[in-house]
């Protein structure tokens, strides 16, 4: 029973190989890369002066902009918040009638850029301004971004604790208010969160608008008044107030703990019926979608097809969709292959110190991508000689950067697929390392890897701010495109541009969708 | 033939010592378990063995091969074992057949040897169902399959039932015993359930902090421990003071009789004395509350009934100290509470001095 020519292989003398050091030095640097933005920034403000620094940041302006930054930034997320969860309630439990239907056009909104919906609205009617048009419009850009998280946390939570408190003599309305938004609280204020870092990154939508913002204006700063400290003090001002939302969302988040005792029976509890409320709920969601999705698709229509004074060049529509393409795929694998050694370190090879390094990464989301690009592009100005400004290569490492924290959440999801324990069962099985690779553990991280690299993909697609910054002189992107002729007053030309970008990233994003749902069904058994 | 022999085993982690020198036999064809409390070791030996761990010191052989001595080791893709991970570990991208001939060659992936093993496990016709489709016990068949494809030298299996209901346990135990008997395989079992190491190995290794306290058949293990600590661990146990003269033991339920095998001493020597719960006798008194006999007699201060058997706990009339005797009885007879009950000694007893 012995392997036949076993005894011709030669013991391998024995390295001790205690720690990952390859692995732990790959996310080190990857670390280090993504807090760059970050240090440059508070290079560039001590260069400018501490005294300096303070006068720009205490002066009438900032408190303006303080103000609307802060109530815009309250009552969207509010808005979102009320939308998603009751959104995501009607679709995962109650009989509402077509929810197959509804759950894919609650959805598809996410991937209208926000800039194009603020387009969609304000080139139709020139109300839609200000503070109340930038709520209106952000409100429908973003609030999917509470409705997904929602929707997944009430699919997975049990609703035999429902159950329980009716029982426990608690109505239904309290119960939905004490324990089904109990259950959905992380996934809530997750939502919250993006959402939040969101609006006060938005350069675009609020500039169609004419809402100023703090974003807003540290661009007009940097790119027409030229005036780095200035733009550098505001955003130092911007970065504190991502942090402040992070912070604020670790806390509210770290009071409460889900529970979940034992392997889990996942069994469907009887819907709620709508009864009487069927009409109105059906028309809310007829309303949500008309708004969020009807309103700017048919208004980029609109402008396509009736004001065709000017000729479109298909030409250039394919040129700005290739170089889109270009750039998001390379950041897309990028930024994939940067989160890879930090999610395997995480999950295989746990230590306080190395959840420390990964957290760490996610300070990347308390700096906008204006400020990113900023803090690149002086960098590579003041330090480097020019040298990479306005260089494909920089624009691709700030998308990789930005939009960091989104692939490392797919890339640990699928590596958490994949445990040692399967390794070992393969090796044990005869199978030499890179077989293993091969055979076990690509394949099932794979279709993982695949969503992060998505959905980085689609954030870089509809990425217009960092953009405006970065993008090498003479090329043009599908968002740069759309926004040199909406700048004008073409609207005829720019809507093309809008149309395919909401066209690349609706297709993969419904396709993604749809991955995700099944996702939980596949490792049903298997925890 | 011996198959697989680990000799003077030592494994550290970080400063702590988790191997102490471990030595230990499994002959071929045999099924043996090592039985021991978790952090124990056990898994850690199993690790070592499989390759996934290396030693520090000590060696392992397989089939008159050393494959870690402490300096060199072979890697576990070339060392033929089977290895059955506690939660069956199945491939889950991959169908029931092709898990089955994962580490098959290529061409005979799809041959008949799997579809034989499929048979063999019961699962004829599920061979194209994903794991996530079968229930724990099928897995856990599934997972023996595929480790006993690649015909291996030596069966691992890590707490293979630990995940399982208790109700599926003891039949998935009496399955892969069958089909480990099937396949002639020689295997080692870990676990830390008694009932499941004493059911299916032929031979059963105690681990204690790191070493093997005893290796023996289950029936000697139970009957004739090494010590009163491992007499304690592997079953309940009644440890009562006597005096040991000869092959005779005099205690205060009378003189019982030396096992054979025990050491005899020299002279008088107070001991400690062995008595399983089996091996007391209970007799319903008359009224009076007297024995039949002119023997011992004691009161019931409980009982747990368990249908095939109960355990009644008596305080005994004459003791020099606060003990409670357990004894087992089986069938129905009823011990109420505040009983009176004749009590005597069946069969040979272990004893080991007192120091």
């Amino acid at each position: 029973m012995v392997a036949p020519g076993a005894s011709l292989v030669p013991l391998v003398p024995q390295r001790r190989v205690a720690r990952p050091w390859a692995m732990l030095a790959a996310s080190v640097a990857v670390a280090a890369v993504l807090a760059l933005p970050l240090v440059f920034l508070l290079i560039e403000a001590h260069g400018a002066g501490v005294a300096n620094i303070g006068r720009l940041i205490f002066r009438p302006l900032t408190g303006t902009l303080l103000w609307n930054t802060v109530r815009l930034t309250v009552v969207v997320t509010a808005c979102c918040a009320v939308i998603g969860i009751g959104a995501a309630y009607c679709v995962e439990r109650t009989d509402l009638p077509g929810r197959r239907v509804w759950a894919v056009f609650v959805v598809v909104p996410l991937a209208i850029p926000d800039f194009v919906v603020s387009f969609g609205w304000a080139s139709l009617s020139p109300w839609i301004q200000g503070f109340h048009g930038a709520v209106l419009v952000m409100t429908l850009a973003v609030y999917p971004l509470v409705y997904l998280p929602v929707v997944a946390s009430l699919r997975g939570a049990d609703p035999v604790q429902e159950e329980v408190s009716r029982a426990l003599g608690v109505g239904r309305v309290r119960t939905f208010l004490r324990v089904t938004l109990g259950q959905a609280r992380g996934a809530i204020l997750g939502g919250c969160l993006l959402i939040a870092l969101m609006i006060l990154a938005e350069y675009g939508a609020f500039e169609i608008l004419g809402f100023q913002t703090f974003t807003t204006e540290i661009f007009t700063e940097f790119t027409i008044g030229f005036s780095v400290p200035a733009a550098c003090a505001l955003s130092l001002v911007l970065v504190l107030l991502s942090v402040l939302v992070l912070g604020g969302e670790t806390a509210a988040r770290g009071q409460g703990r889900t529970m979940r005792a034992g392997p889990m029976a996942r069994r469907m509890t009887r819907r709620h019926p709508l009864g009487r409320a069927k009409i109105p709920v059906l028309c809310g969601f007829a309303l949500l979608t008309v708004l969020a999705l009807g309103v700017p698709v048919g208004s980029c229509l609109y402008w396509m097809f009736a004001r065709t004074s000017a000729a479109l060049s298909g030409v250039s529509v394919a040129s700005a969709a290739w170089h889109t393409a270009c750039y998001s795929g390379a950041a897309a694998a990028l930024s994939t292959l940067m989160a890879l050694p930090l999610a395997l370190l995480a999950v295989r090879h746990p230590g306080r110190a190395r959840r420390l390094l990964e957290r760490s990464t996610y300070l990347v989301l308390a700096a906008p991508g204006l400020v990113i690009a900023l803090a690149l592009s002086y960098f590579s100005e003041r330090y480097a000689d020019g040298i990479g400004y306005q260089s494909q290569a920089l624009l691709i490492i700030a998308y990789a950067v930005l939009f960091f924290p989104l692939a490392l959440t797919g890339v640990r999801a699928s590596v958490t697929q994949a445990p040692v324990t399967f390794d070992e069962a393969a090796r044990a099985l005869g199978q030499r390392r890179l077989a293993v690779l091969r055979r076990v553990t690509l394949p099932i991280v794979i279709p993982g890897l695949a969503a992060a690299f998505c959905l980085v993909f689609l954030s870089g697609v509809t990425e217009l701010t960092a953009t405006l910054i970065l993008i090498p002189t003479g090329v043009q992107t599908l968002a740069t495109q759309f926004w040199a002729y909406q700048q004008n007053l073409s609207y005829g030309q720019a809507a093309p541009f809008a149309l395919v970008i909401i066209a690349v990233a609706a297709v993969p994003s419904y396709v993604m969708g749809r991955w995700f749902d099944r996702l939980p069904k596949r490792s049903e058994k298997l925890s | 033939m011996t198959e697989l022999c680990v000799k003077g085993l030592h494994k550290v982690f970080g400063s702590e010592p988790v191997l102490k020198g471990v030595d230990l036999t499994v002959p071929s064809g045999t099924l043996a378990a090592v039985l021991g409390p978790s952090g124990s070791g056990k898994t850690t030996l199993l690790r070592v063995i499989a390759g996934f761990e290396r030693a520090d010191q000590g060696t392992v052989t397989l089939d008159g091969r050393v494959v870690d001595d402490g300096r060199c080791y072979l890697p576990p893709e070339q060392r033929k074992i089977g290895y059955v991970p506690q939660e069956g570990s199945l491939f889950p991208h991959l169908t029931v057949a092709k898990n089955i001939g994962f580490g098959l060659p290529r061409n005979e992936r799809r041959g008949r040897q799997v579809t034989e093993l499929l048979d063999m496990i019961g699962m004829t016709g599920l061979g194209h169902r994903y794991p996530h489709q079968l229930s724990g016990g099928q897995q856990q068949r599934v997972a023996l399959a595929r480790a006993l494809a690649v015909k291996p030298t030596l069966v691992l299996l890590d707490e293979p039932f630990s995940s399982l209901d208790a109700s599926l346990r003891a039949s998935v135990r009496a399955d892969v015993r069958a089909v480990l008997r099937e396949a002639g395989a020689t295997a080692l079992l870990v676990t830390h359930d008694q009932d499941e190491a004493l059911s299916l190995a032929g031979e059963v290794a105690i681990m204690q902090s790191g070493q093997i306290g005893q290796c023996d058949t289950p029936q000697d293990l139970y009957t004739r421990p090494a010590d009163p600590a491992l007499a304690h661990f592997l079953g309940d146990a009644n440890l009562i003071k006597g005096v040991l003269n000869g092959t005779s033991v005099r205690t205060f339920l009378g003189d019982l009789t030396l096992d054979h095998t025990a050491d005899r001493g020299s002279g008088p020597v107070d001991v400690l004395t062995l008595i399983r719960p089996e091996q007391v006798r209970l007799r319903k008194c008359n009224g009076n509350g007297h024995a039949g006999k002119a023997g011992l007699t004691g009161r019931v201060v409980d009982h747990e009934y368990y249908g095939h058997d109960a355990v009644v706990r008596i305080r005994p009339d004459v003791t020099e100290d606060d003990l409670t005797l357990v004894a087992r009885v089986m069938g129905a007879a009823s011990y109420p509470a505040g009983a009176s009950v004749g009590l005597s000694v069946e069969g040979p007893v272990m004893a080991w001095p007192v120091n």
